[in-house]
């Protein structure tokens, strides 16, 4: 047996642990409950709310459990006598100052303070003195506070500076003057701080949309998977009446853990938005008319066959990539079927000349949970926090756990919150001058002959050196291409000069890529060149850029996009309105749709149709609909497939969403649930860029959902001015 | 780390103070700097003839690369930094039990009473602020004391008070 290992006894049973564990950790392993308010297994150990003693024999004292080492022999008890009178005792500390305001208190319910009292409370107070009021902070558009219902567990100060990096809550003052706030008046700022809702346990830190809103014992939970970014993060869903009410993380350790980004958790508020489409829209002698949906249908169906008869080549269909998988299979066999090869969902990407090399779909080549085990990373072009923020959060955690070297080259320098081993800020024209010349820095470094590829880079300088050493770290190495590579105008070449580095380096090259199921996009077959599951299309069509530069009839627009903002190519807004026929199906119908569309059919968000996202590790993800349509709106799948019947395309009859997954899964066989290949097959050869400006996306612009949400816009992260590199 | 905090360091904090800080900052391992923080802001609140200012922590945050926060953590704790305008001159009348047995409480309103403040209060020159409160200082040998800018003064009188407050006027 191994040293590490500690024979201990809890409540008479026998139980082994692992040398350095906290006795917290044992009991919460067998199951025997110890209550707590300040220890939280993300976090470090504070042990400042006592709640946790439990009884030691040959201890004097009760003991904290979350900050007890285990000792060979020790014999714990959590519910003796002596256990549970330390733990009343502390109990009636807490509540000496907890105001009794439960009724009017949005944690009452799911409040750890109550349960507890329950539990461990007496039943009337000793306390007759003054009790304490705090004032309330406010922390922005996000949470919402109640000071004096604090008991100071510091969950929410632990959380901002050790998951956040950026510590905005600190301990002011001291014994009874001791307030939890950030002295200045000031918002937490940070991309995850919405997580301090879920874990301060009592009703101190709420969420400000949801204030006043509902009871937890009301609505019902259901699963759901956030549409914004490619993590593909766990949610659940609130959902009240058939209304979303708010969005609370579910546990997944192998994409989010416990946490979600903000984005995930206040989006829901957009799927209400004031421009919600309720019913299908008709344009009649060039004015939109509200009617059913049988004759919606029929004029899209009329419209789109009036296209194909001017040709099928003058017809595109455009989706956002994040849809889900099962929207996209039946746009993806629409389109097919009525033989146009215009088809994308890549509206972000300027450079489509290497588009045959790219993998079947693309994927962070290693697993999310991975991520914290690499030994060196290179980040080109990617503002992390921006795009992803639960993997920067996996990012960090490599830095500072693992002591990973990571380094970025990226067009401007974005705040990171954790040690870096260089980065390097370079104009958006000159990174691929940039990498070309970190690459030469690898191969030299490496001791191997400098590969064509980097045939014309510059002789590096300190920073490229340091930048090439850091990636030489170790043995688990990856070169990660961000969203900003991904809409560079020479996305081609950054990805043979990546690709050549990590060749270099023996490290994995990996794709950040925009849109949660972007992955599921490219599987589906919404590409121009590329039908399900990679196969190389018959006909080639048209990429979203060639699309949105004009020259069609007809557009299906899936989504609710519009060009000049889910896309590089806002011209695509003169595109729509010189189009003689254009159809969305959209949940939402904004003044440019209103303006270009001649039949809007309204179809659910995320969290109001069932489907699957597929992450960019590969995973599949299936979610049922949370909440209730708005108005008369569908399911997307099922307006695409009432879309092929009129059509009358072959074997378009399916009954459920299943249906079409099934069918998915019996197309594409292995690739179903497995991870990329993302190995490059490129051809190695740099084209220089293309024209265009690289324009950066605000982290709360990344889609129509989180665009329409009030208090994501508020916040002052959503105020950072757009910049073009 | 990219911290931005926006102050400058230099434009706030004296030659003198930042030579104070780097002279505690060297006592400590590379990268804990955060001990230097009490260090730092009694130099900051000298430099600032006895108080502390938003200003002056968030210099003090940026000089040692930590997140505001945390100086103000600090600068909340400890009774001996102000946080708000006081006089220059802290007078702090032990009150503790020696000093109490021998009569502390006659003593403080005698301060209260000459200087024409309360606990807690300044008087409107500015030279004097009576602070509200001070733990035992360790001169309970010669009970009742107080100490006025680090200077003890001890078996106190009313006379031997007023003596002490005209010779520092």
């Amino acid at each position: 047996m191994s040293k590490d290992i500690v024979n201990l006894e809890v409540d008479g049973v026998a139980v082994q642990g692992r040398k350095g564990q906290m006795i917290m950790e044992v009991t919460d392993a067998v199951d025997a409950y110890v209550p707590r308010f300040c220890y939280h297994e993300k976090l470090s150990v504070a042990a400042n709310c006592r709640m946790c003693l439990v009884e030691v024999e040959k201890a004097p004292k009760p003991l904290p459990a979350c900050a007890t080492p285990i000792m060979e022999g020790m014999k714990v008890h959590t519910r003796s006598p002596k256990a549970i009178a330390a733990q009343k005792a502390t109990m009636e500390f807490l509540l000496i100052n907890h105001p009794l305001d439960c009724p009017i208190c949005d944690q009452g319910g799911e409040c750890e303070l109550q349960d507890l009292a329950m539990g461990f409370g007496r039943d009337a107070a000793r306390f007759t003195e003054r009790k304490r009021v705090v004032k309330d902070k406010n922390l922005g558009p996000l949470v919402s506070t109640d000071m004096t219902r604090c008991i100071h567990c510091t969950r929410c100060v632990r959380f901002t500076a050790e998951i956040a990096g950026l510590q905005e809550l600190g301990t002011l003052g001291r014994g009874e003057d001791m307030q939890i706030g950030t002295w200045v008046e000031k918002s937490v700022e940070h991309e995850l701080s919405g997580n301090i809702i879920d874990l301060c346990p009592v009703g101190a830190l709420n969420s400000k949309p949801f204030r006043y809103q509902g009871r937890a014992w009301e609505m019902v939970q259901q699963a759901l998977v956030s549409p914004h970014d490619s993590t593909g993060s766990n949610l659940y869903g609130h959902v009240r009446r058939g209304r979303l009410m708010r969005v609370v993380p579910r546990a997944n350790e192998a994409i989010n853990e416990t946490w979600i980004a903000d984005r995930d958790r206040f989006s829901y508020e957009g799927i209400y938005a004031a421009d919600r489409l309720e019913r299908p829209l008709v344009r009649e002698r060039g004015v939109l008319v509200p009617t059913d949906w049988q004759a919606a249908l029929e004029a899209a169906a009329r419209g789109l066959r009036d296209a194909l008869d001017r040709g099928a080549d003058r017809c595109g269909m455009l989706s956002l990539p994040t849809a889900t998988t099962e929207e996209l299979w039946l746009l993806a066999r629409l389109a097919r079927g009525l033989g146009v090869a215009n088809i994308d969902h890549r509206l972000r990407q300027r450079d489509f000349r290497d588009q045959a090399a790219d993998p079947v779909f693309p994927g962070l080549g290693v697993p999310i949970a991975e991520l914290e085990a690499q030994d060196a990373m290179l980040i080109v072009g990617c503002d992390l926090r921006q795009e992803a923020p639960v993997l920067a959060h996996r990012v960090r955690k490599a830095a500072l756990r693992n002591r990973a070297r990571i380094a970025f080259i990226n067009p401007a320098e974005f705040p990171y919150l954790f040690p870096v081993a260089g980065y390097r800020s370079v104009a958006a024209a000159a990174l691929a001058a940039e990498l070309a010349s970190v690459g030469r820095a690898v191969a030299e470094a490496a001791g191997q002959p400098v590969p064509a590829v980097f045939a014309a880079a510059a002789i590096p300088d300190a920073g490229q050196r340091a930048a090439a050493a850091a990636l030489l770290t170790g043995s688990r190495r990856l070169v990660l291409l961000g969203g900003l590579a991904e809409r560079h105008p020479a996305y081609a070449d950054l990805r043979a000069l990546a690709a050549g580095i990590a060749a270099l380096a023996g490290a994995t090259l990996g794709y950040l890529p925009g849109g949660a199921n972007a992955a599921g996009a490219a599987l589906a077959g919404v590409l121009p060149h590329r039908e399900a599951g990679g196969r190389a299309s018959a006909a080639r069509g048209r990429d979203a850029g060639a699309m949105l530069a004009g020259g069609l009839d007809a557009y299906l627009l899936f989504g609710g996009l519009e060009p000049a903002q889910d896309s590089s190519y806002p011209e695509g807004e003169a595109a729509l309105a010189q189009a003689r026929f254009v159809l969305a199906l959209t949940p939402y119908a904004p003044e440019s749709l209103r303006r270009h569309a001649h039949v809007l059919l309204p179809v659910g968000t995320f969290a109001e149709t069932s489907g699957t996202f597929v992450n960019l590790e590969g995973r599949w993800q299936t979610f049922t609909a949370a909440a209730a349509l708005v108005g008369e709106s569908r399911p997307g799948w099922k307006v695409l497939r009432v879309l092929g019947n009129l059509l009358n395309l072959n074997a378009f009859d399916y009954e459920s969403s299943e249906d079409v997954r099934a069918e998915i899964e019996r197309e594409l066989g292995v690739l179903c649930g497995q991870a990329a290949d993302t190995a490059y097959h490129g051809s190695w050869q740099l084209q220089g860029p293309l024209p265009g400006r690289l324009h950066d996306l605000g982290i709360y612009q990344t889609d129509p959902i989180v665009r329409r949400a009030p208090a994501l816009q508020q916040a002052q992260a959503a105020a950072r001015p757009a910049a073009a590199y | 780390m990219s911290e931005a905090s926006g102050v400058l360091p230099g434009a706030v904090l004296s030659e003198h103070t930042r030579h104070e800080i780097d002279h505690w900052v060297a006592k400590f391992p590379a990268g804990r700097q955060r001990s230097a923080v009490i260090a730092a802001l009694r130099a900051a609140q000298h430099q600032n003839r006895g108080h502390l200012t938003a200003e002056l922590m968030d210099a003090v945050a940026a000089y040692l690369q930590l997140p505001p926060i945390q100086v103000y953590e600090v600068a909340s704790f400890y009774s001996m930094f102000e946080t708000r305008p006081v006089g220059r001159r802290h007078v702090s009348v032990c009150t503790n039990i020696s000093c109490m047995l021998r009569g502390a409480d006659k003593i403080v309103e005698h301060i209260e009473r000459r200087l024409g403040v309360k606990t807690g209060e300044s008087t409107a020159d500015g030279e004097f602020y009576l602070k509200r409160e001070e733990e035992c200082l360790a001169a309970c040998n010669n009970a009742p004391m107080m100490m006025i800018d680090h200077v003890y003064y001890e078996n106190l009188t009313p006379d031997k008070v007023d003596r002490v407050l005209e010779r520092l006027k």
